[in-house]
């Protein structure tokens, strides 16, 4: 009851991003009950056409592409919400430690997520996953990897900024110690611009799993995944097939309800109440 | 300081080529099976080996490479004995102009709109904005290009499919053959800065000095622009970097699907067949563009902010 | 109305799609029974004409590409070298069979041991070198030797002693008698360039005697070739300029046809060719030829050990639905051999294997086995869409109680750290023109490329007997018994046979049929065809 209320307290804008994210969530924890076939069942000819006997058709080799979304749900919402979380945890957390201890732990910080960072990412990961295969706790870690590093860049910029703040100071002084002022002052005034930034990543993830898969090292068959969907089926596009344009509808509306939700999160943190 | 800078750049290089190196080695395989693939055998391999010097140990292959390097010799592929200098002369020139091109739509169609969202924020213009760009952001970049390419190219038939520059074309030619490839970058790289400089502006807007700049009346778009987002420039600039950084160093699919000749495609292909002097010459090329986009952004971080400034 | 109609089926003829007792048949039905030869004639013999800009967009380009034929091996390589700057000593022609190309006869002695080849006279090279036979000489032991690391460095090496015969005749000592000899010639690697003093070729400087000079070229993005004004054949190398650009990606190569930025491109992308197939101005190619995938398991070790466990797979795939659905119909089903129905000597009364679960069920039961749980390798690196290809398979056999478990793995190093190397993976090979060649390289017994790693000793004493059997009847019964074999007992499940898939636009002239032997005209459109 509270909770529907609280819902209905939103703005539009929200509460789409809101049903939009539960809805998905349903999808991924559902799956073997809502999809109507396995997600590597061949269930018809070659692109079967939209909205026919199968709702979005059958993709290059003849799987539902409806069952292999909603089991593409589970498979990628999982693996994106523990990737960029944990991109994130480590981003942010070496970003404000080289922001707030300045000096050689900053240098040595800084040069070295300059020297990861400026490795093509493909290249990146075909190093490193070629040395330890493509198991999923790999992948995870090495998608985490990549991405902490522009958030680094991200915190460590922001953290900046209001480390010289004057209330920062005053703490200082007041003699607080490195972690209290990493916590109580300087993540809640950094959270706007890096929650943007996690709801971008988010989608990342699924485009980067896609371009892993462009050399062979993404999610293993059958598993479906929502990118390595769109890559199959991309090639039908100019020729009016329309069924790459489902999955990439799903990670767009994903991206988008993640993000109308990060919006809201951030107006409430940033504790900014002028809705106009 | 800036010395101090450039010094710990070249370091980076340094380190850089060696990590490179260190994780070329790593893998399975060298040039002579790369190249020969289903048709090696030993004695095949063995004589490639001998003939490119692949016999020595690693380390003195870097350290012969690192001394070239030194001297600007870039050595010649191991592929193809061509040399490397003229293989990425060319190329190095049609990425900047790639990377170049895009930056110059996309930054300030980005930032403008994300201020626009800023000022507008919650409003139906503010979300119709950030459902646009996030929509275009979540699609593989692969994807917008087969999607632009059947548009522009199959239906209407405005733009060329194949972006295949030379270094014939002048320059209206070029900007015209590389419209594709351009927009496609364009889509892929607005809505991150465009989100990120209406998020780091929205932050602020709760901070005092705002909220006394509300009170004496001023109006918001001037608020927005004169107060808030000089002091949101660092996160700003952060991004614009990163993409700009991403244009050079992360277009490799777009250039494979344009047919664009540029450095990308190039490292991959190298990276394929093991060409170790190839890959480390693109290696480089990239690594100093961002450690020097890297260097440039920290620099106007610290001269947007006159905290910053005066504490160094 | 019927005129548009018989324009259509002209058409055809001149792509290579209807033959003359087809074409008359159908233009009788449509009442042009008495003119049909005619037309027939007027269709097939279209004569070439000089001049244009030929643009031809290819895939399989590399940086790392380079002028040597000793490194080529895909598509934009060897049309540039085999098929447009260079010539063989022999060329294959559109039947698949051989004719003199640089070379004026070729001969054998009656036990096929010794050949000797006669060169034409007066061929100049592009740099206005005589062709000799010293050139000849050197280009051929540029592959062989210990420091060799050519791809053709087992071929070159079977062809034994080579000497010449005063300037313009070569003669090959061959170990034992091989009736094929003149295919080997025609290898897209042994390409004649012209040796200097020492007896070398300077391959780099891409001098050859073929129908095109290249005027530049940028490894991995395009080449420029220019008419050759002295080229030695009568009627090809009609182009003024040939400019031939680098599409890697299938969809992007499609576009450029589409809007004709390029005037052909080679293999199409076949999920998509039968829409191409409908633009007007644009044809569609197909020829049969040897390409084929395979599925090899490593007979030495378990489970593949069994007979009956490899018959069990081999019944477990929908050969049809893989032909329809893999290569979307531009292909046929193979029969667990590979030799090609369009190849001489292909065993046509061996009855095709179909899809049958409840005989691959059987087959599992005499192994032993109520069901089986395997894994196999596949990347797209093996071949186009084949990480999809092995997963339709994988569901296409699961009723038979076998789950197979498709291990993708990366495209990067495929070829040198998973195929051969684990006990089941996806393959493909681009096949040869003969049978013997295609059993020798393929499944002799300890060969390097024997990818099942079967040893078979009838088969072996087949192979050794049929190379060097002369007479056509003999022969045909030995590389009928050989097919059988593989078909029962080898470890390869074959499951197709795919065809070459190309484009060319309307302008293009070209003769009758087009050779199959490789994509695009057995990859010398550059040299034959024409603008009309």
């Amino acid at each position: 009851m509270g909770l529907l209320k609280l819902f209905w307290s939103l703005n539009w804008g929200a509460r789409l991003g809101y049903v939009i994210v539960i809805f998905f969530a349903i999808c991924a924890l559902f799956a073997p009950w809502i999809a109507p076939y396995g997600q590597s069942q061949i269930v018809g000819d070659v692109w079967e056409p939209l909205f026919g006997e199968f709702v979005f058709g059958t993709d290059q080799i003849g799987r539902d592409m409806l069952s292999m979304l909603i089991y593409g749900a589970r498979n990628m919402i999982g693996l994106a919400l523990l990737t960029t979380g944990c991109a994130f945890g480590l981003g942010a957390l070496l970003g404000f430690l080289a922001a707030t201890m300045r000096g050689w732990v900053d240098q040595v910080l800084s040069r070295f997520v300059d020297m990861i960072i400026s490795i093509p990412t493909l290249i990146f990961a075909l190093i490193v996953l070629s040395a330890t295969g493509t198991a999923i706790p790999w992948l995870i870690t090495v998608i985490a990897i990549t991405y902490a590093m522009p958030v680094f860049r991200i915190a460590r910029a922001v953290a900046m900024d209001i480390e010289v703040m004057d209330y920062v100071e005053a703490a200082r002084l007041r003699g607080e110690g490195l972690w209290w002022i990493m916590r109580e002052e300087i993540l809640p005034n950094a959270m706007t611009p890096l929650a943007a930034e996690f709801g971008l990543r988010f989608c990342f993830v699924f485009l980067l799993i896609s371009g892993l898969s462009f050399l062979g090292l993404g999610l293993q068959p059958p598993l479906a995944d929502w990118g390595a969907m769109v890559r199959g089926n991309a090639d039908g596009i100019a020729w009016g097939y329309l069924h790459p344009l489902v999955p990439a509808a799903c990670i767009a509306l994903l991206t988008i309800g993640i993000n109308l939700v990060v919006d809201t999160a951030v107006q409430k943190a940033s504790g900014l109440r002028d809705d106009q | 300081m800036l010395l101090k800078r450039l010094v710990l750049g070249i370091l980076t290089l340094v380190a850089i080529s060696l990590l490179i190196t260190l994780g070329v080695e790593a893998l399975s395989g060298d040039v002579c099976t790369a190249m020969m693939g289903q048709m090696a055998s030993a004695a095949k391999v063995a004589a490639c080996h001998s003939q490119l010097n692949l016999n020595l140990p690693m380390h003195e292959r870097y350290l012969t490479w690192l001394w070239n390097f030194m001297q600007g010799d870039l050595g010649n592929a191991l592929t193809n004995h061509r040399s490397i200098a003229s293989l990425i002369g060319n190329r190095i020139g049609n990425t900047f102009f790639l990377a170049g091109l895009a930056a110059l739509v996309a930054v300030p169609l980005a930032l403008t709109l994300g201020v626009i969202a800023a000022l507008y924020r919650n409003s139906f213009f503010d979300r119709a904005i950030s459902i646009v760009t996030l929509s275009g952001i979540s699609v593989p970049d692969f994807f917008i290009a087969y999607i632009l390419m059947a548009i522009f190219a199959v239906w209407l038939g405005v733009l060329p499919a194949i972006s295949n520059l030379d270094q014939s074309m002048d320059l209206w030619d070029r900007i015209y053959i590389s419209a594709l490839p351009v927009l496609t970058l364009t889509v892929a790289v607005s809505a991150h800065m465009m989100r990120m400089t209406r998020a780091a502006i929205v932050s602020l807007l709760a901070s005092p000095y705002i909220e006394m700049a509300k009170l004496k009346g001023i109006r918001p778009s001037r608020i927005i622009i004169k107060h808030a987002l000089p002091n949101a420039l660092s996160p700003i600039i952060q991004v614009v970097m990163l993409n700009l950084a991403w244009l050079v160093v992360g277009v490799v699919i777009v250039e494979v699907v344009f047919v664009y000749p540029g450095l990308g495609a190039l490292m991959i292909d190298a990276v394929f067949l093991r060409d170790m002097p190839v890959v480390q010459a693109t290696a480089m090329v990239f690594a100093s563009v961002y450690v020097i986009l890297n260097l440039l952004a920290d620099i106007l971080s610290m001269l947007s902010n006159p905290r910053l400034r005066h504490r160094n | 109305m019927s005129d548009y109609d018989i324009k259509k089926l002209q058409k055809r003829v001149t792509n290579g799609g209807l033959d003359r007792r087809e074409f008359i048949k159908a233009a009788s039905a449509m009442g042009l029974a008495a003119v049909a030869p005619a037309l027939y004639s007027q269709a097939a013999h279209a004569t070439p004409k000089r001049g244009g800009t030929y643009r031809v967009g290819l895939g399989g380009a590399n940086t790392g590409d380079k002028y040597d034929p000793a490194d080529n091996g895909d598509t934009f390589m060897t049309n540039i070298n085999q098929g447009a700057a260079r010539n063989n000593l022999v060329e294959i022609g559109p039947s698949g069979e051989w004719m003199p190309e640089l070379a004026e006869s070729v001969e054998a002695s009656p036990d096929a041991k010794t050949w000797v080849v006669k060169l034409r006279q007066g061929i100049e090279f592009h740099s206005g070198k005589t062709l000799d036979a010293d050139d000849v000489i050197a280009s051929i032991e540029h592959h062989r030797g210990e420091k060799s690391v050519s791809d053709a460095k087992s071929v070159a090496e079977s062809m034994g002693k080579i000497r010449k015969d005063g300037k313009n005749t070569v003669i090959f000592e061959l170990d034992g008698g091989n009736a094929d000899f003149p295919y080997l010639l025609s290898d897209y690697h042994i390409l004649i360039g012209s040796a200097d003093k020492s007896g070398k070729v300077d391959w780099e400087s891409a001098d050859g005697t073929g129908a095109y000079v290249l005027k530049s070229f940028e490894p991995g993005v395009r080449a420029h070739l220019i008419r050759n004004p002295n080229y030695f054949k009568e009627g090809r190398g009609n182009f003024d300029e040939v400019k031939v650009t680098a599409i890697n990606d299938a969809a992007a190569r499609m576009n450029a046809m589409v809007t004709g930025q390029v005037d052909a491109i080679a293999r199409c992308d076949l999920k998509t060719a039968s829409m191409l197939e409908k633009k007007p101005g644009v044809s569609v190619l197909q020829t049969s030829g040897t390409k084929h995938y395979t599925y090899p398991m490593d007979m030495r070790q378990g489970p593949f050990d069994n007979k009956h466990v490899r018959m069990a797979l081999k019944l477990g795939i929908d050969r049809e639905a893989f032909v329809k659905t893999v290569l979307r119909g531009y292909g046929t089903v193979g029969n667990d051999h590979p030799i090609a129905s369009s190849q001489n000597y292909h065993a046509s009364e061996l009855p095709q294997r179909q899809y049958d679960i409840e005989k691959a069920k059987w087959h599992l039961k005499q192994a032993g086995l109520s069901n089986l749980d395997i894994e196999i390798a596949a990347s797209d690196a093996a071949f186009g869409g084949a990480v999809d290809a092995t997963q339709l398979y994988a569901e296409q056999v699961r009723p038979a109680g076998i789950n197979i478990k498709v291990n993708r793995v990366s495209a990067d190093g495929y070829w040198n750290n998973v195929w051969m190397k684990v006990p089941w993976s996806a393959s493909y090979w681009s096949g040869r023109p003969t049978a013997d060649m295609m059993f020798t390289i393929g499944y002799k017994a300890g060969g390097n490329w024997t990818e099942s790693h079967w040893n078979n000793p009838r088969f072996e004493q087949l192979l050794i007997q049929g190379r060097a059997e002369l007479d056509e009847a003999k022969r045909s019964e030995i590389y009928v018994e050989m097919q059988t074999i593989v078909n029962q007992d080898g470890g390869s499940v074959i499951p197709c046979f795919a065809n070459n898939v190309d484009a060319a636009s309307d302008k293009l002239g070209r003769s009758a049929k087009l050779a199959g032997n490789r994509e695009l005209d057995g990859g010398r459109s550059i040299e034959r065809w024409w603008f009309t």
